[in-house]
């Protein structure tokens, strides 16, 4: 008998578990999923919490409930690794040893990376809302507020679902609005990029959305410390900005036990070097990682681990069969960018191609379109939540294309 | 979008970076820098070796990497290159312009 081992259970190690179970015998194999919470929160949910679209229960369930078949799933905290010896250690003093590894143990924030993040402000004027508790707090001080300069800070480039700090951005300006203190409240964006996103024909749209909601964008700010005395962001060039409420998204991170295992990227984040194309470790050829545990080039989102899990479950095949690892990656990625008042956009691009504008998923037809603002967009959006709890987690085969699509799409010649 | 006319001449796309970072020179670095009004020092120097040194093992570069190089911190790169360090610098150091990971 051997052992896949597969190293959380959030929405990649989830999806990998479940379409695996459908190729390995279970004489041959037996898979076991590691995590330390029993529960799978559906983390896209945590942008609509805040602002009373969701409710805290909406958001998560048993993580038992998604892993089909004979997968073994333990509750415990992993504490190290140990690829030399093809083995993990848990919190609870278990060894288990594998004979193929999937690192899934995604990303999270790091507030403790940004002096004076956690000081006397925090979860009193200071929120996130990456995470369940960040989000559900940050809900309970939005209905209380009466208004004041909402600043909202990425720390860090490098973080998961990295438009969700603009859709918040969004959805505060319609959440004023509909309270009717939208003139009582300052929206600024504060951003490390210089622009509202990186991509250029993104931010020229979503540039344009930010003016036209009256949200101040205040570009190339990379936050060093906050000032809690005076309530202000420091950037690393001396550069101040103050705020009554601040909505932070802190340095993202891959987990501690990637550092205590020496497996991490060399830039302290934990993310572990992987094949862009392949998906493999590029130290251990029996270690596979997915999701955003990753170091690739491609954003940190769920769309991506479900593009890459088709990808990843292919090479994994092919390497038990002695095979080459021919499935690649492009880097595809598809998010929904909700913008208030039942519009969303919706955009699509890879490794090497920019968001186009155009119809997806089929050309013309759409119904959605990309890089537009529309009603179709906003329902995918809520559709999302449905598709992911039934369709995704259980590792069924989307209408979207593993690698991206130019079918639809809109390309200048002249450029 | 500027046009960085230097006497050394090298190919540049439009936006100043070299398009092949294996033609770089010093001098050609010099002439860069003095656009944006730097006196390129030995710290500067050692910036640029590092930068170009992690580009050739095919390193994606972030400010956060060159922090954490041993060689300088966040806060000196943004004194040695003021106004976009890792954009500056990389078109200084001869390697492509940083594309950020979304
Ligand atoms: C606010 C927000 C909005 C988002 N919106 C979208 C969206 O609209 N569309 C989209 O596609 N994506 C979105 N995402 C991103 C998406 O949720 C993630 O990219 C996705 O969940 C990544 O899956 P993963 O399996 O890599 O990581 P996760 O789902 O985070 O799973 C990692 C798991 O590993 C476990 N783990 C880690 N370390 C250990 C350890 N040492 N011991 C035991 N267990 C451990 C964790 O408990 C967790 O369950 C959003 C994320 C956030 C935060």
């Amino acid at each position: 008998m051997k052992n896949l081992l597969i190293l959380g259970g959030g929405t990649a190690g989830t999806m990998m578990a479940n379409r695996l179970q459908k190729f390995l015998k279970p004489n041959d194999w037996s898979t076991t999923v590691v995590d330390r919470d029993p529960n799978h929160y559906y983390q896209p949910g945590f942008l609509f919490v805040p602002f009373g679209i969701y409710r805290p229960e909406d958001v998560h369930k048993p993580k038992s409930d998604f892993l089909q078949g004979d997968i073994n799933f333990i509750v415990d905290g992993i504490a190290e690794i140990q690829p030399k010896d093809n083995c993990v250690l848990l919190d609870s003093g278990t060894v288990l040893g594998y004979d193929l590894l999937i690192v899934a143990t995604g990303a999270r924030i790091a507030p403790e990376e940004t002096p004076g993040l956690l000081g006397p402000l925090w979860k009193k004027d200071i929120f996130d809302f990456y995470t369940f508790e960040g989000s559900v707090a940050l809900r309970k001080k939005l209905e209380q507020w009466q208004g004041g300069k909402l600043v909202i800070n990425l720390a860090e480039t490098i973080i998961k679902c990295p438009v969700a700090p603009l859709e918040f951005a969004f959805l505060a300006d319609a959440y004023f609005r509909d309270r009717g203190i939208r003139e009582k409240v300052e929206i600024v964006y504060v951003t490390p990029l210089s622009g509202a996103f990186t991509k250029p024909k993104a931010t020229q749209l979503l540039g344009k959305l930010m003016e036209d909601k009256g949200i101040r964008v205040v570009p190339d700010f990379y936050l060093m410390e906050v000032d809690n005395e005076t309530r202000e962001l420091v950037s690393y060039d001396g550069k101040r900005e103050s705020f009554d409420l601040l909505v932070s998204i802190p340095v993202n991170k891959g987990d501690e036990v990637i550092e205590r295992s020496g497996l991490g990227d060399e830039d302290g984040l934990n993310f572990v070097p992987t094949d862009k194309r392949t998906l493999q470790s590029r130290k251990h050829s029996n270690v596979f990682v997915i999701g955003d545990a990753t170091n690739l080039p491609a954003s940190k989102a769920g769309s991506v681990a479900h593009f890459e899990s088709e990808i990843l479950t292919e090479n994994i095949l092919s390497y038990l069969a002695g095979q080459s690892l021919d499935a690649h990656f492009d880097g595809h990625s598809n998010c929904f960018i909700e913008t208030g008042h039942g519009k969303a956009a919706l955009i699509d691009f890879n490794y090497d191609t920019e968001p186009l504008p155009g119809k997806f998923p089929w050309p013309v037809i759409g119904p959605m379109g990309l890089l537009k603002v529309n009603r179709a967009n906003h329902w995918g959006k809520l559709a999302f939540r449905w598709v992911y709890w039934h369709m995704l987690l259980t590792g069924k085969h989307l209408p979207v294309s593993t690698n991206m699509s130019m079918a639809g799409k809109e390309v200048e010649v002249s450029v | 979008m500027e046009t960085i006319v230097t006497a050394v001449e090298l190919q540049t796309n439009p936006e100043g970076y070299l398009v092949n970072y294996k033609e770089w020179t010093q001098e050609w670095a010099r002439e860069v820098a003095s656009t944006y009004q730097l006196e390129l020092t030995s710290k500067h120097w050692q910036v640029l070796e590092w930068l170009r040194a992690k580009h050739a093992e095919g390193v994606a570069l972030t400010i956060r990497k060159v922090g954490a190089s041993g060689i300088t911190d966040i806060k000196e790169f943004y004194q040695l290159f003021p106004g976009g360090p890792l954009k500056i610098s990389s078109k200084i150091a001869g390697i492509p312009k940083p594309v950020s990971c979304i």
